[in-house]
């Protein structure tokens, strides 16, 4: 029971990490049918761009308060992201916005190889795991259940709230606001949301800024849970993220998060209970993508694709 | 048209720029060993190096790098072979077998390279050795400690020398494994032991050695578990492992994965000690959150100790690298100097040509002297007659040398 328990809180944690990179990938598939394949590098240099904040920026006697040090280096994570991915939205997509699509997902993979060895230009030897500092209290809440002991971080405890408090934040914005509402415009026929008067660019660039800070704020989230940073990591849980969103129903908001939280439960709990234990987890998360595919090929709260005139 | 053609420049240019400096980042040799007074008229001779110079393992993939400059540039001061300058050619092998291939292939096919000095990873050594053996290249390896890749697959029964090319100057996992297991079963008392392993050759090796001999020792393994190379969030494998209440964990593998393992093992409430091999005896796992009291093996002496390391050290750190020499340096500063040992006597004043390269082999093979690891010989399978392995422990933040000596059976 105990353990049942540990892993469903592990599973949860790693779930809310992948949802908060997830919706990124959502959101931009949603408005301009892209498959941002760099975006899990972005998630990864919000990671090293924190870093960069605490040890170049950070005053020494701020960095033992969490509440000074943590938002400071949260800030400094997004906003890299934020210009990156506005950024490779203005450089690297928007010229290839009317080309066929396969162009604009091979821009994207040599996006992602830029930015990793951008960073390691930056951070000699990234490529290895760097020791990421613990600005968070580092605490571990154990409690005895059904004859088990059950521990949860304080890191912990932050991921799974930031994305959940996140997700509920975006879902209000786009229903509730002018901007979201042209979002959905955009997304659902951007012609016509042009002669209604809504600026495409200027929402097309939204959407990466508000992607690149989820991303970013996941960059520093997962450097104080796992107190190090690799350059690789980028792509693992690109990966995970993108299965998420493929899994939710790609530009669905709330796909992307029951999509996240799913995938990390299917890993931890997998790996715990199945056959082949923790080898053969990440086999089946992909046998759950198969699966719902095979019934609902839009994914779970997916749309079925607009044919578009 | 012409905005196009502007672009297109621009954009080439700017890749050539960046691929220039990207060649210019790898450090040519220090300079050092440009000795005049000694007669390099016949040209230069190579030593290639295969190690992991990025990613997880390059902290002793530069180590060994450097050492084996070192070995060369007082080669070079000392004229030891005349006629000859002698160079080094590091090649990242990035610590996979197919870029480890790609590698040997590109030093084997330069007519100068006299010997290799690499690799670290056993899994790569086992597409190395092949290409090597093609061109009778003759190979030294500092670091791998897999028993296969010298006596083949029945190492333990029916051993048989796999390439006649290949030679270790460190002891191998048959021994590593069961050294830990006597300590740790025996001295420190565990009785319960889980084995975590990632799946790769040098990994899976050392931890099924280690379980037969803490087996045999009395102990229990309570769980086994896999790690993937490439994961950072074990809490599902300390879930599966956490029921069964180990009071020690064995890791096979290496340092990227094994430091943060230790901590999440003490975050998840099991205050254990996490015990590995050579592949996490480095200063890095430590940063990485390795913990107090947790252990590794490591072939060879602790390098402060040993007088003939002494030497070693002092030059290493008069040479003012980057890098630290970590855990292999010692041992590739012996592997590159039986080399040129051999070189030497194989080229003895005359001309080096590929017909001397099965002569280089045989003096290798029959080479000996006092290294920085203490006595460097092999026996008839290539393997390290020097058999010294030393337990250390984290205390203070630094690993400590706790015992040191043979494993006797």
């Amino acid at each position: 029971m105990a353990t049942l328990l540990q892993q469903l809180i592990n599973g949860l944690v790693l779930g809310g990490l992948i949802a908060l990179i997830a919706l990124g990938y959502t959101m931009v598939y949603g408005i301009i049918q892209l498959i941002n394949f760099a975006h899990g590098e972005v998630f990864m240099v919000g990671g090293f761009a924190s870093l960069a904040t605490y040890r170049y920026f950070l005053p020494p006697s701020w960095r033992s308060d969490w509440w000074l040090a943590l938002p400071l280096m949260a800030i400094g994570g997004a906003v890299v992201a934020v210009v990156l991915a506005v950024t490779m939205e203005r450089f690297a997509y928007r010229p290839l916005r009317n080309a066929p699509r396969l162009a604009p997902l091979i821009t994207a993979l040599g996006v992602s190889v830029i930015l990793k060895e951008v960073v390691r230009l930056c951070y000699p030897g990234a490529t290895a795991p760097v020791p990421f500092p613990r600005v968070f209290i580092d605490r571990q809440f154990r409690f005895d259940f059904f004859g088990g002991t059950v521990s949860i971080g304080s890191t912990a405890i932050l991921m799974i709230v930031v994305s959940i408090v996140g997700a509920i934040v975006l879902q209000t914005y786009i229903t509730r606001s002018r901007m979201g509402r042209a979002m959905r415009a955009t997304a659902q026929d951007p012609d016509t949301a042009r002669l209604m008067g809504v600026n495409p660019n200027r929402t097309i660039v939204l959407t990466f800024t508000i992607g690149g800070a989820l991303a970013g704020l996941a960059g520093v989230l997962y450097g104080i849970q796992i107190t190090n940073v690799d350059t690789e990591v980028g792509f693992l849980y690109g990966i995970f993220a993108f299965t998420a969103a493929v899994l939710g129903g790609v530009g669905s908001i709330k796909g992307a998060v029951i999509g996240g939280f799913a995938i990390g439960l299917i890993k931890n709990l997998s790996g715990q209970y199945l056959p082949g234990g923790t080898q053969y987890d990440l086999v089946w998360i992909f046998v759950l993508l198969i699966v719902v595919l095979v019934f609902r090929p839009q994914g779970l709260f997916g749309e079925p694709e607009r044919v578009r005139a | 048209m012409r905005n196009q053609t502007v672009k297109a420049a621009v954009l080439v240019a700017g890749a050539l720029l960046l691929a220039a400096c990207g060649t210019n980042k790898t450090e040519s040799g220090s300079g050092g060993g440009n000795n005049q007074s000694c007669d390099q008229s016949k040209g230069t001779l190579v030593i290639g190096v295969i190690a992991p110079q990025s990613g997880g393992l390059s902290a002793l993939g530069l180590g060994i790098r450097n050492s084996a400059q070192l070995a060369a540039d007082q080669a070079n001061e000392k004229c030891a072979v005349p006629g000859y300058k002698l160079a080094v050619q590091t090649e990242d092998d990035q610590a996979t077998a197919q870029v480890g291939a790609q590698a040997a292939t590109r030093l084997s096919s330069n007519a100068n390279v006299v010997g290799v000095v690499g690799t670290l990873n056993s899994s790569v050594a086992q597409s190395v050795q092949p290409i090597l053996k093609g061109k009778n290249i003759v190979q030294v390896s500092p670091a791998n400690t897999n028993p296969s890749l010298t006596r083949g697959a029945e190492y333990g029964t029916a051993p048989k020398r796999q390439f006649e090319n290949y030679f270790r100057v460190c002891a191998t996992d048959d021994l590593q494994g069961p050294f830990a297991a006597k300590y740790l079963v025996g001295k420190a008392g565990k009785k319960s032991i889980a084995i975590i392993t990632d799946g790769k050759t040098y990994g899976e090796g050392l931890a099924a050695e280690f379980k037969k001999q803490a087996e045999k020792d009395g102990a229990k393994i309570v769980a086994t578990a896999k790690v993937g190379e490439k994961d950072t969030d074990f809490s599902g494998v300390i879930g599966t492992i956490s029921g069964s209440k180990p009071d020690a964990v064995y890791y096979g593998g290496e340092y990227p994965q094994a430091g943060p393992l230790s901590k999440q093992l003490k975050d998840a409430g099991l205050d254990i000690p996490v015990m590995g091999g050579d592949g996490i005896y480095d200063g890095k796992y430590i940063e990485l959150g390795g913990k107090e009291g947790d252990l590794a093996t490591s072939v060879g002496a602790p390098t402060d100790t040993l007088e003939t390391a002494k030497a070693f050290v002092s030059a290493y750190k008069a040479k003012a690298y980057k890098d630290d020499f970590s855990a292999y340096g010692a041992f590739s500063y012996d592997a590159t100097n039986a080399i040129i040992g051999a070189l030497t006597k194989t080229v003895s004043g005359g001309d080096w040509s590929d017909a001397k390269r099965a002569d280089l082999i045989k003096n290798v093979q029959s080479y000996s002297a006092e290294g920085a690891t203490g006595e460097v010989k092999f026996d008839e399978y290539g393997d390290s007659t020097n058999k010294l392995l030393t337990v250390y422990k984290v205390s203070g933040g630094k690993w400590v040398a706790d015992e040191t000596g043979t494993f006797g059976g």
